[in-house]
């Protein structure tokens, strides 16, 4: 066993289901759409997080889906305080426990710290508290619950919503397409803090993901981890489609997921074949609004993206994509 | 034993932050609180205080670094002004809704537009109904005890409220004064370790800040009005500990020869000693004036004040901020509500002095309680007055 109760074999390499711990966390009874791919996200990052964690969130979804007084589905101590400080909560947590720790006030070991919010309290509201906390190196580990979109109020865009996608305030009109921008990469910023762990997972990938939580919590210094979870509501997807979803965001080049360790670039899941976009915008009713001229150019963009990341990997492109003309309707 | 020193007023308050033994910092710089945070930053960096402190990257995030730091069981203190403050304000009121013991000192200064970094009470006026303890103090020596004294009213368990103690800034914070330092022994005795009633703990795992839904708001912001209301006898029991360890006895509504005087002057913070000034003048040529000092803020101190005013018939308020548009300036609005029920209250006269920094001398109150005596015999044709405004 290692200090945070972790079977050596456990640790980052070896996971088979039956070793996953059975412990929850993040408890049942939470008040999640259904197919709410962060609330699984969050349950499997918490299991891998284990006990000894204090955790900071910001308001967003998995806040008030989860924390209506007298409730809570936090087993881990927790504490929520506003929309884009999360990071700076954090930063006082860890700082208090490195002072009570050398006065020896701490009764256990020394817990770790973790916070939490969604894309818009991390890559919007949030980034600067994001920002400072990393830039000042304090030991803890930021996960960004990624479902692309203000979803707690209603579906408005953020800075993370991808080109073309379909918000309450990115509506696709008569002189607009919908979200006009690119997603921001907030994972590229956290490697530009020079902090020595980044990465990207999904709970669709879960031993991908358990790996990367463990590797994260257990890195000295700041970690980031940016999860990407389907939103069922706000992408206007089929709700058993949400693990699948993530699958093909993987598989399709949108959402590579890699690890930057000490800014060294690794692909930790590699499609043998890439398969076209179409193939991931099409089940989601938040693209249904694009034109072939739009889904060329979200192809193209998604495929020089990823060629940029495996550039940064050492890697080469693996087989080219055809987008078909032929494919099936599915709706 | 305790020795006198002459000191700068902001190295006294981080002073009275060293011997209170804080454990964790948070701070960004901003006039004219940057001494007391640099001195604080150079004492933690010298072992002399076993402490962490953080450099944040704004105030907003200072405040919700000591919110981290004070929920996680650590001693918490940090120091803003004016914007600093403007921009801590939505955590302000949360800070004190966790029911959270942060000890901050405000060096006050006017609020932009426009810009401008000298001193009045606007910066903390405009945070008025934050739910925090709020202490206004007159010189080096009372900013240094309340400093001390703020994180013992804070931590008790039957209070656990974040508190304020305002400090004008330049005119009080820049200044050196003569002031007695008691020993580390004491303070000690005085103030024992911080012991937190909750804390995040994955022994005890707790949830803080839950969201309420309608059902229970209500309650639970009656619950930190009554917290905040009771603070009062707590804060007493402290001033009083202290005054009998110091032989230093501090009041909510301090007196200054107020026997016998028909007309009062009531201010806040480090003016009221450019006031005694005026009102000991004005005593030795024979007019009855005296001088209310409102010490505390929130919890508003209504009984004490309505004993302090028993007996005048004129009571002038100055304030340092203004109320834009509104019916009174801010300590105006507060203190004519409190005497409206009061029978036999005296009349109220309202005075807006040193804005952003504008000299207040002892002869501008000579001139204040000239004009309110005259204008009082009148029928009143302004809510208020701003003191020596041109054009």
């Amino acid at each position: 066993m290692d200090k945070f109760g972790y079977a050596q074999s456990q640790k980052f390499d070896t996971y088979a289901s039956r070793l996953l711990p059975r412990e929850e966390y993040f408890t049942s009874g939470h008040r999640a759409c259904q197919g709410c791919g962060e609330a699984l996200a969050v349950r499997w990052v918490c299991k891998a997080i284990g006990k000894d964690a204090i955790i900071a969130h910001a308001t967003g979804c998995m806040e008030i889906v989860s924390s209506g007084w007298p409730q809570t589905s936090w087993m881990h101590p927790w504490i929520h305080v506003a929309f884009e400080n999360t990071s700076a909560v954090a930063s006082g947590i860890e700082t208090a426990l490195k002072i009570l720790d050398r006065k020896g006030k701490l009764t256990g070991p020394r817990p770790k710290v973790v916070a939490m919010g969604g894309d818009g309290g991390t890559s919007d509201i949030g980034l600067q508290s994001l920002s400072g906390a990393l830039e000042r190196g304090h030991n803890f580990t930021y996960f960004c619950w990624d479902n692309e979109a203000y979803m707690n109020t209603g579906i408005q865009r953020s800075s993370s919503t991808p080109y073309g996608a379909m918000t309450t305030t990115s509506p696709p009109g008569k002189m607009s397409i919908g979200q006009h921008t690119q997603k921001k990469n907030m994972a590229a910023i956290a490697v530009a803090h020079g902090i020595p762990y980044v990465a990207t997972a999904s709970p669709s990938y879960l031993f991908d993901l358990f790996f990367k939580v463990r590797k994260a919590i257990e890195t000295p210094g700041p970690a980031y981890v940016h999860v990407l979870s389907v939103c069922p509501t706000g992408w206007r997807s089929a709700t058993d489609l949400s693990v699948r979803l993530g699958r093909l965001a993987v598989e399709t080049g949108v959402f590579p997921l890699y690890e930057v360790v000490n800014g060294k670039y690794r692909l930790t899941v590699e499609p043998p074949k890439i398969r076209p976009v179409q193939d991931y915008l099409k089940p989601q009713g938040r693209f249904r609004h694009l034109r072939d001229k739009e889904r060329a150019f979200i192809q193209k963009h998604t495929q020089a993206q990823y060629e940029l990341l495996l550039q940064k990997c050492g890697a080469a492109y693996p087989e080219l994509p055809v987008i078909s003309e032929t494919e099936e309707e599915t709706e | 034993m305790a020795h006198r020193v002459g000191m700068e007023v902001s190295l006294a308050v981080s002073e009275a932050v060293q011997m209170a033994r804080a454990e964790a910092i948070a701070a960004y710089p901003i006039t004219p609180q940057t001494h007391i945070v640099e001195h604080l930053s150079s004492v933690v960096a010298n072992g002399e205080l076993e402490a962490e402190f953080v450099n944040v990257e704004s105030e907003h995030s200072a405040i919700s670094t000591c919110i981290g730091m004070s929920a996680t069981g650590a001693r918490t203190y940090t120091a803003t002004s004016s914007q600093g403050l403007a921009l801590m304000n939505e955590i302000l009121f949360i800070a004190s809704a966790l029911r959270l013991p942060i000890v901050m000192t405000v060096a006050n200064r006017a609020l932009s537009g426009p810009l401008s970094i000298w001193n009045d009470h606007g910066d903390i006026m405009a945070a008025r109904d934050i739910g925090w303890i709020q202490i206004f103090v007159e010189n080096g020596q009372e900013a240094f005890d309340h400093s001390v004294m703020a994180f013992k009213i804070a931590e008790n368990h039957e209070v656990l409220l974040p508190t304020i103690i305002n400090l004008d800034g330049f005119i009080l914070s820049h200044v050196v004064e003569a002031m007695e330092f008691p020993d580390q022994e004491l303070v000690d005795k005085f103030l024992p370790p911080y012991h937190p009633r909750y804390c995040l703990d994955p022994a005890k795992p707790v949830t803080m800040g839950a969201f309420a839904m309608p059902e229970v708001y209500t309650e639970v912001k009656m619950a930190h009005q009554t917290a905040l209301t009771n603070s009062y006898e707590h804060i007493l029991k402290v001033w009083k500990e202290w005054g009998d360890l110091t032989g230093r006895h501090y009041q909510p509504v301090e007196k200054y020869k107020t026997e016998g005087a028909k007309t009062l002057l009531l201010t806040m913070g480090c003016l009221s000693e450019v006031a005694e000034v005026a009102v000991d003048e004005m005593r030795e040529a024979g007019m009855d004036v005296g001088l209310l000092r409102l010490r505390m803020w929130r919890p508003f101190p209504f009984a004490d004040l309505r004993n302090a005013v028993a007996g005048a018939k004129l009571l002038i308020v100055c304030d340092r901020a203004l109320s834009l548009g509104g019916a009174a300036p801010p300590v105006l609005a507060e203190v004519r509500s409190a005497l409206y029920a009061m029978r036999g209250r005296p009349q109220t006269a309202s005075f807006v002095i040193g804005l952003g920094g504008r000299d207040v001398a002892p002869d501008a109150f000579k001139a204040i309680v000239a004009q309110a005596q005259e204008e009082a015999q009148q029928k009143p044709t302004q809510e208020y007055h701003i003191f020596g405004v041109r054009g």
